[in-house]
């Protein structure tokens, strides 16, 4: 390596596997001194395993870590932090109590006769933070300020430390406009003084605004680097789903099959819907017999959107029918009254009961409709339970496994198995086949048709676009909050889809930016 | 396959009898050891088998075992409830009032309110650590220090800082009567024990329990009532500790808020450990909690027949519920 190497930091053939997930496969990053570059990549594409890779959070498997012409290793994020890579977190990882001064110094204070110099420490932290162009009072404790203004001192701390890459991670998530507005001051700033910053955001807009080179990941692996000036946001999208602008995709990749369906009447109509901070104007409806998808990218309110159908968050404004007369859901416990199930996106934190049995978990949210005076009629949840672990093909030793021990095909199917016994007349699934192997994805996808077939109301959110495509009768696409397309039919294709994800422009002229 | 705990689906699997040993693997080693104790008692300690000290033991264990009936199911739901002893003191102090100056005079409806108003009461305090806990959103170890400090307060107030002294053998028949010579607190005992584990296994509120415990999120996401059903277990938790708070008045013949149920939470905690009940929720047995409460009791004894003082039985205690809560560590599956 010369001494004039653009790079700062050059990450090559990284691997490292989880048991049973290869997370990362040959991926590399490489940022230059004084960039701010960008890491996008949908859910599971590999972008946080590779920060805690560099990070020292993880170890690797193999590969190798070059910062500054030096090869590193580093074993802990303290030990990252001295070798001058800083973590920016979300949630900010300082001490709220505190005060801001202390947070920038803490670990290193300026020392007089042994004792901490208390006044270099606020001198020197305010010196800091007029640096970066911010005017705060270093005596104030750290949760007096919100929540943008303390990822300031977060970076003022690692300023301190002299840190040469700074590592944001989804640092806009919880900012409103003018937060991120200054935000975006402090980082050229730091781009200013040669730090180099990565800055990992879904939202695409702001790539634009702050970026100068962006890393696209997709399934562990580093898809392509660009300059950002010289690829439109379109062209973003389809490198992170996957896709070829104007690919021809074929049918029958998927266990969907239009076939037959019938819609019938409105189930669900839902206008207007507002949720501070993320849901600002989504609106989308679902008829009996029918599928509807509902796509955009992360960040784009769907999961949001699912949930403030469900009850299980409140909405602002905007209005929801089910049956065609206005609900007013505030609970899963009323939605469920209505006949509407909800199979949610992270199977293992908000769907299975691990400890419990398959059993349990197919009949919780059926339970009071099979007890008598409170007592469990258990001839009759096992005469349910054993017809829908047949229906499903739930592979288990017995009804009495603990649900935790099955495969990740299984436990969606006990899941859904759970909302199906209720015979629901609309089913919310968020991403129902993620992280599924193949054979069980294919079986659930052809069921998710045959219910809709039965009549069944669906409405389906992934970020696939072959299910969209092969298996909605419509999708509506999301975009920062907001409803922003109905594709159906002949205009309901990938390239619609990936358009209207990234912008609404039209695909040829996206293709030809 | 996507995760850690994925087992080859469909493989063959252990015969029933085996299932059943390797999912109460801890309760079998328990009773084991139990067991064991026994023996070495009958060998070694003067007296053991008899009758008398068989009601020694049950006597001074029924209490924690009530008690900590009510704890399984607060720990089951990932709480915890330091105040059952505050608890137990405020239903003692309340009890005597009744039947030494019964309304209008009339001893038996004295009695019957010395039996139902102290245990409701406890039983409303303990409606009182639900809501902090559901509504206010505290931890429920903090929530539930209100009480343990606050109600023995409470407790004195009512006795008026004075002990009590009670000589009413109706009343006291709770925890000195012996109907076919086994005392009437140990027939309380197993009552609670066979009911509870009846409730835990066989009602909707039992399966609730433990959905809550195991998976608070999904659980509401199917529609669980998750805050009723944990003012719930904070409830039953109150009014289990105001029934020991009646039988200890009775077995002393006296009331004092002071001391009456002084450092009892922690007895309990320690038996529902080494009973095998998940302490992080999601996973609890009855039966274990009375085996763990029988087990404590006995090495107790055994050290204090043999002429060991009791600090050595307590650090002895320590040791036995760091094994037990290591060996839940050991038998639970990693989780990433």
């Amino acid at each position: 390596m010369q001494p004039t190497d653009p790079d700062l930091l050059s990450m090559e053939g990284i691997n490292k596997s989880f048991p049973g997930v290869r997370a990362l496969e040959d991926a590399r990053l490489s940022v230059r001194r004084g960039e701010v570059h960008a890491l996008i990549g949908q859910n599971g594409a590999g972008k946080s395993t590779i920060i805690k890779v560099l990070t020292g959070a993880y170890r690797r498997d193999s590969g190798s870590i070059v910062l500054d012409g030096q090869p590193v290793d580093f074993k802990s994020p303290q030990t990252a932090q001295l070798g001058g890579i800083a973590t920016i977190y979300q949630e900010v990882n300082l001490i709220g109590l505190r005060s801001v001064a202390e947070n920038v110094f803490m670990g290193r204070e300026p020392k007089r006769y042994g004792l901490i110099d208390w006044r270099r420490v606020n001198t020197d932290a305010r010196q800091m933070l007029a640096d970066l162009g911010l005017d705060i009072d270093p005596r104030r404790p750290l949760n007096s300020l919100n929540v943008a203004l303390q990822q300031m001192v977060a970076i003022a701390r690692a300023l301190s430390m002299n840190s040469k890459l700074v590592v944001m991670d989804e640092p806009t998530s919880s900012l409103d406009e003018r937060e991120v507005e200054t935000l975006f001051g402090v980082i050229r700033n730091l781009r200013a003084r040669g730090v180099s910053v990565i800055f990992v955001s879904h939202r695409l807009d702001e790539l634009y605004a702050i970026c100068d080179r962006v890393t696209v990941m997709r399934d562990g692996r580093t898809v392509d680097t660009r300059l950002i000036s010289e690829v439109s946001k379109l062209q973003l999208v389809s490198l992170m789903l996957g896709r070829d602008i104007g690919e021809v995709v074929r049918g029958g990749q998927t266990g969907f099959s239009a076939s037959g369906r019938q819609v019938g009447e409105e189930l669900l109509s839902v206008q207007n819907l507002q949720r501070r901070p993320v849901l600002h104007d989504v609106s989308v409806n679902v008829h009996a017999g029918e599928i509807v998808g509902l796509a955009g990218l992360l960040g784009s309110g769907r999961t949001e959107t699912a949930r403030v159908i469900f009850g299980a968050d409140q909405l602002d404004s905007g209005s929801v029918s089910v049956n065609g007369s206005p609900a007013r859901i505030r609970s899963p416990e009323q939605a469920i009254s209505a006949r509407i199930g909800l199979c949610p996106e992270d199977r293992k934190t908000e769907g299975i009961i691990p400890q419990l049995s398959v059993r349990e978990n197919i009949t919780l949210a059926l339970l009071p409709r099979l007890a008598r005076n409170g007592v469990v009629d258990v001839q009759k949840q096992m005469e349910i339970v054993n017809r829908f672990m047949a229906r499903l093909g739930v592979k288990a030793s017995g009804p009495d496994q603990a649900v935790r021990e099955l495969s990740g095909g299984n436990q969606q199917k006990v899941i859904l198995a759970r909302w199906l016994c209720m015979n629901p007349t609309l089913l919310i699934l968020d991403e129902p086949t993620r992280g599924i192997d193949v054979g069980a994805k294919v079986e659930i996808q052809s069921l998710i048709a045959e219910l809709a077939r039965e009549g069944l109301g669906v409405l389906m959110l992934s970020s696939e676009l072959e299910e969209l495509t092969e298996g909605c009768d419509r999708v509506v696409v999301l975009r920062d909050g907001s409803s922003v397309e109905e594709l159906a039919g002949e205009s309901l294709t990938q390239d619609r889809i990936m358009a209207a994800m990234a912008q609404g422009s039209s695909p040829e002229e996206a293709a030809h930016a | 396959m996507r995760n850690a705990e994925t087992h080859a689906v469909g493989a063959v699997r252990p015969a029933p009898v085996m299932q059943w040993a390797s999912r109460n693997g801890q309760l079998i080693a328990l009773v084991g050891a139990l067991v064991l104790l026994m023996i070495y008692n009958v060998i070694f300690t003067r007296n053991f088998v008899s009758i008398q000290t068989l009601n020694v033991n049950l006597t001074q264990v029924a209490n924690i075992v009530i008690i900590s009936v009510g704890m399984t199911f607060v720990i089951a739901t990932g709480g915890i409830d330091i105040s059952v002893g505050s608890l137990m003191a405020i239903a003692g102090a309340l009890a005597p009032t009744f039947f030494l100056t019964p309304p209008g005079g009339n001893h038996t409806l004295g009695l019957v309110l010395a039996f139902t108003l102290p245990v409701l009461l406890a039983g409303f305090f303990g409606v009182i650590n639900g809501t902090l806990v559901t509504r206010f959103n505290i931890q429920p170890i903090i929530a539930t220090l209100v009480f343990l400090i606050g109600g023995r307060g409470i407790a004195q107030v009512i006795t008026n800082g004075t002990v009590i002294n009670i000589s009413d053998p109706q009343f006291q028949f709770i925890g000195l009567g012996k109907p076919f010579g086994i005392p009437f607190q140990v027939i309380i005992m197993l009552v609670v024990v066979v009911i509870a584990a009846w409730v835990l296994r066989s009602t909707v509120f039992g399966r609730y329990v433990l959905a809550v415990g195991g998976n608070e999120k999904a659980a509401r996401l199917a529609g669980v009532p998750v805050a009723r059903v944990k003012v719930l277990v904070y409830t039953i938790s109150g009014l289990l500790a105001g029934i020991a708070g009646l039988i200890v008045i009775a077995i002393n013949s006296s009331a004092d808020a002071s001391l009456a149920g002084q450092g009892i939470e922690l007895d309990c905690i320690a038996a529902v450990a080494v009973g095998g009940t998940n302490m992080a929720g999601g996973s609890a047995t009855i039966s274990g909690t009375l085996v763990g409460a029988l087990f404590i009791q006995l090495i107790r004894y055994t050290l204090l027949a043999n002429g060991v003082p009791d600090a050595w039985s307590q650090i002895i205690k320590g040791i036995i519920i760091v094994a037990a809560v290591y060996l839940q560590l050991v038998r639970r599956p990693s989780r990433s």
